[in-house]
């Protein structure tokens, strides 16, 4: 295997008394979308501003392309793309002004084509506090990858957005992706991270307490797969027994069970069904998702958003 | 275009477009020029002889002390120094260039009251102009470093406005600005030298018009020079990306040592006798 772009080893951060991240580890190779999903203070931000060189970490080691942050920040700038969780950015600088400075100040010539890309080539004279909340993340991206980064770190890329402004961002950070740069991202969004990340580690109280791909994280937990199923006149639910179920709840018109022999279970329910003369409506078999995934690491104590 | 040249020319646009810097720099100072030459010559019929100098040294004053320090607070609070970290900005440049666009516009105010000064309100052209933009650069760079500092050191904008006032307001009642210093009981005499205006008004009056000095302009040139190099020096060593101010090389309250030269200067006459 190649080395790793992004290497955090037992890395700490403390904030007074307060342990931020608590001796956590992770490498992130080439052309990956390697996602920090956690609630809002697990550590997510404080781990990436660390790699970004914004805070000294207090332990460990931190290496981005084998350039220490904190040692090399010059260095550091030209290896990184930023998009900042929170836009710092002035409110009368125009569209055009911030491309022109910052591309300056990375010795690129301006990238006006990646303003078109994000849909601002109409808005080149527009100051920044008259944009919308999704012109904002897409102008920030667009700065972030100007100078053609090899790692791209996005701090709740799509946090705040509306749902049009989302696919667009998920669109982009796709073709980043495809163009072999590597991406760090933080987010509390279960499903963006489930269709983005190629790898996950889900952050709680500063510590990794999950990793993995998400299909392995989803399929890793109890082993239970989601079974659920609606049929006209409701009949299993009369059900108290099923092969293999461990829980079981209602949503939405559906009758939910979770299984650890999902044949035996879905056999079951359907000759129930065939029995009693009721009519099926919709059967579906899942696997968890990473949500309920969550829910079962963190024993359902921990709110995501 | 450099990424300099690119920083600058943003930075003197974007205090263009912003209404409170375009009041604080240009605005205020040239009506309180008007206002305050119309007013002040009828009421001090001698104020005509320092009217360039107070109302120059009053532009330079409110720019620096009460426009620029907010602009860097503010910037600092709203992530923007984090932003221009990100993408390489030094922490020189973030320094310099909000200076260097407030030195512009002082310089263009000042022209403009130095050229309509004589023949709106009969104001007395200063005999040496060299010396007298000497004393005027002296005390804009001396100023633009309290100026930083105060930006670097303040933690909101509360603090800046009460940091700010506290060198303004003194500097505009006795800082030789309305009235000469000569006027002042000595306590206050002697306290006045804690503050670049006097200074100024000290270098402006002895060399540029040939008046008695209060003290020697040179010691005055040299509290201005010292003064200044000490707090751009200061500002530097302390500023931080953030609010957080993690990155903060020491304590904020080094900044006072920005006022030693003042502070000696004061010893030194009062150890003289005045």
């Amino acid at each position: 295997m190649p080395d790793p772009v992004v290497t955090v080893h037992d890395f700490t951060k403390r904030y007074g008394d307060f342990t931020a991240v608590d001796d956590i580890s992770f490498e992130v190779h080439q052309g990956e979308v390697f996602a920090l999903l956690g609630p809002n203070g697990a550590g997510k931000t404080t781990t990436l501003e660390c790699l970004e060189g914004l805070r000294k970490p207090d332990g460990g080691v931190l290496s981005v392309m084998g350039v220490d942050p904190t040692r090399e920040p010059r260095r550091l700038r030209n290896l990184i793309g930023v998009q900042l969780q929170t836009s710092g950015m002035p409110d009368n600088i125009t569209v055009r002004e911030a491309m022109n400075l910052f591309s300056a100040y990375h010795r690129v010539a301006p990238r006006l084509d990646l303003l078109d890309r994000v849909g601002l080539d109409g808005k080149l004279s527009t100051q920044y506090e008259a944009l919308s909340a999704g012109q904002k993340r897409r102008l920030q991206l667009a700065l972030a990858v100007a100078h053609n980064p090899p790692v791209v770190i996005l701090d709740e890329p799509t946090a705040g957005l509306d749902v049009q402004s989302r696919v667009e961002l998920h669109s982009l950070i796709s073709e980043l992706q495809g163009q072999g740069v590597t991406i760090i991202l933080s987010s509390h969004d279960m499903a963006e991270v489930e269709k983005l990340a190629n790898r996950i580690a889900i952050l709680l109280h500063g510590r990794i307490v999950a990793a993995g791909s998400p299909r392995e994280l989803t399929t890793h937990g109890a082993g239970l797969t989601k079974i659920s199923i609606q049929t006209e006149r409701a009949t299993v639910s009369e059900l108290t027994t099923l092969p293999g179920v461990t829980q079981r709840s209602a949503r939405d018109g559906y009758d939910i069970y979770y299984s650890t022999d999902p044949a035996a279970t879905v056999l079951t329910l359907l000759e129930h069904v065939k029995k009693y003369g009721d009519t099926l409506i919709d059967l579906r078999v899942e696997r968890p998702s990473l949500e309920e995934r969550f829910l079962e690491i963190t024993g359902g104590k921990e709110a995501i958003s | 275009m450099t990424a300099f040249a690119h920083h600058f020319s943003f930075e003197f646009r974007a205090g263009l477009r912003n209404r409170a810097l375009v009041l604080l720099n240009i605005l205020l100072p040239l009506g309180f020029f008007l206002l305050g030459g119309a007013l002040m010559t009828g009421v001090n019929p001698t104020f005509y002889q320092t009217l360039i100098p107070a109302m120059v040294f009053f532009a330079v004053l409110v720019s620096t002390m009460l426009g620029m320090p907010d602009v860097l607070v503010a910037a600092r609070n709203a992530g923007i120094f984090r932003s221009f970290h990100i993408h390489g900005i030094p922490e020189l440049s973030i320094l310099a260039m909000p200076a260097l666009s407030t030195l512009f516009r002082v310089v263009i105010v000042a022209l403009i009251m130095v050229l309509l000064a004589p023949p709106l309100f009969g104001a007395e052209m200063p005999v040496n102009i060299w010396a007298f933009m000497l004393s005027f650069l002296l005390l804009v760079f001396a100023c633009l470093g309290l100026g930083l500092l105060l930006g670097v050191v303040s933690p909101n904008a509360n603090a800046t406005v009460m940091m700010a006032q506290g060198i303004f307001v003194p500097s505009m009642l006795i800082g030789g600005l309305m009235m000469p210093t000569s006027l002042l009981p000595d306590a206050l005499r002697s306290v006045s030298w804690l503050l670049p205006t006097t200074h100024a008004m000290n270098i402006a009056n002895a060399l540029a018009y040939g008046r008695e000095a209060a003290l020697s302009p040179y010691i005055s040139a040299l509290a201005l020079l010292a003064g200044g190099v000490l707090a751009i020096g200061l500002a530097a060593y302390l500023f931080s990306w953030d609010q957080q101010h993690e990155t903060r090389r020491g304590s904020p309250w080094l900044g006072l040592l920005a006022l030693l030269p003042y502070v000696l200067v004061v010893l030194a006459q009062a150890v003289g006798g005045g």
